[in-house]
């Protein structure tokens, strides 16, 4: 049997005072090397799902294991050092340099300079900028595209093998979205890790997603190939999400 | 006026190093306290709040009652001065360190500790240097409010500028009153205005 590389086991979370679940009782079960999309509006329980996996939420009920281990049982620091994590704020450290920002926690792992300089220049490169350019650059010297590429880079910064991006180009404008999308498939094909990108952009999940979960009010509503959801909406909320996007291509057509 | 501190300057000069004695002394303690407090703060909402909430109470507290409640305790003079400057100090500081502190973007705190900072590295490597101006604010108006609150000191024997206001007051000579209340505004405005300057250079 294959290592699974993320399991969710009957996994529900309620904010306090909140009347309903934000998760409702989730099972997913997630391979080594898959790019998923979690897709959903705002207000599914897409974005509380990921927060689960490197404990920024606590489940309420239910539990998370990666690689087999119960994340219940892992100290939350380490476990977060070993999970890279971007959010679509980005969330630069705008006192720091680039180089800075990158090598924040290879910095705290107390890596040595050389190899930290070497990890940072790499990944300046792997993100498709130039390093020897933006190394000594401040987040607020660059566009938004690139303090997302950065954001990777520093995400991306101790090599973990799993990733998890809520909404990571939901800033960003059509064409560097663009650009960006086709970016994180070429750095998810070259490294053998596992993705979990939250969006509520059909197109990008369905693009990026190797498998796609579709979440509606806290449930998982469909969790499948782009190809075999298209084939075969699992519900109604399903066939209408796809319905809309059809719709929107008619649009487009029309216009030709 | 001029002719009484040209006559004692003696008697203008060391009341006012004694201010500045008891301000450095007081922002010394209350800085070392605060810090300690505010960083016990991060790790817990409720505590943090419950400090806040109870030297709010004791910053209503009139100062001179505040002297009064703790002659008892620990007597007439400076060290009773020194107590009571530092419980108001820390009103003014934890609130505004706290509140500093929060104004930090979220977006970055998330980042931050997403990628796996602990509360300890979230604090000095984040929150501190990109807030270091509000929690400057805070020592600078604790400053100025220590200057003020020090004047009256004198009532408990503390010394300081108050105590040439003191004496003005009960022989009715208004040269002491006036050398008094121009000296202790003069400390709190020239204090104040320098401490401006380096706060905007933050």
């Amino acid at each position: 049997m294959t290592q699974k590389a993320i399991e969710f086991h009957n996994i529900s979370k309620k904010f306090k005072h909140a009347q309903y679940y934000a998760v409702d009782k989730v099972n997913l079960s997630i391979e080594e090397g898959e790019f998923i999309t979690i897709l959903g509006s705002s207000g599914s329980g897409k974005t509380t799902l990921l927060k689960m996996v490197n404990k920024l939420y606590e489940p309420s009920q239910g539990s998370i294991s990666l690689f087999g281990e119960d994340i219940a049982n892992i100290d939350s620091i380490r476990l977060r050092r070993k999970i890279g994590y971007v959010i679509q704020q980005i969330g630069l450290f705008p006192h720091m340099t680039i180089a800075q920002n990158v090598a924040t926690i290879p910095k705290l792992l107390q890596w040595n300079k050389k190899k930290i300089n070497d990890r940072v220049a790499y990944l300046l490169n792997l993100v498709g900028l130039d390093a020897n350019d933006f190394m000594n650059r401040y987040p607020s010297q660059l566009s938004g595209g690139q303090q997302q590429r950065i954001g990777l880079a520093r995400a991306l910064a101790v090599d973990p093998k799993i990733m998890l991006l809520d909404e990571p180009l939901g800033a960003v404008d059509a064409i560097t979205r663009l650009s960006l999308q086709e970016e994180l498939l070429r750095i998810h094909g070259g490294l053998n890790k596992t993705f979990l990108l939250v969006t509520h952009d059909i197109n990008e999940a369905f693009k990026l997603g190797s498998r796609v979960v579709i979440m509606n009010s806290g449930k998982v509503s469909q969790f499948d190939t782009p190809r075999n959801i298209v084939a075969n909406p699992a519900d109604e909320f399903v066939y209408s999400l796809i319905e809309s996007s059809r719709s929107q291509e008619q649009f487009w057509e029309g216009l030709r | 006026m001029i002719e009484y501190a040209l006559e004692y300057p003696d008697k203008l000069l060391y009341p006012l190093l004694e201010h500045i004695q008891m301000l450095v002394i007081t922002l010394m303690i209350s800085l070392i306290l605060a810090a300690f407090l505010t960083i016990i703060s991060i790790y817990s909402r409720l505590l943090s709040k419950t400090l806040v909430y109870f030297f709010s109470v004791i910053y209503a507290v009139p100062s001179i009652a505040l002297f009064a409640l703790l002659i008892p305790l620990t007597g007439l003079g400076k060290t009773t001065a020194i107590i009571v400057l530092v419980l108001y100090n820390q009103y003014v500081l934890l609130r505004n360190f706290l509140e500093g502190l929060d104004e930090v973007d979220p977006a970055v705190t998330e980042a931050a500790t997403g990628i796996g900072m602990t509360k300890m590295q979230l604090l000095i490597k984040i929150k501190i240097p990109l807030s270091k101006r509000a929690l400057f604010t805070g020592i600078r108006i604790s400053v100025v409010t220590t200057i003020g609150i020090a004047t009256i000191a004198a009532f408990i024997n503390a010394g300081g500028l108050g105590s040439i206001l003191n004496d003005g007051l009960r022989t009715v000579n208004t040269v002491k009153i006036l050398w008094g209340s121009i000296l202790a505004a003069g400390l709190a405005i020239v204090t104040n205005t320098i401490l401006s300057k380096f706060e905007r250079k933050l």
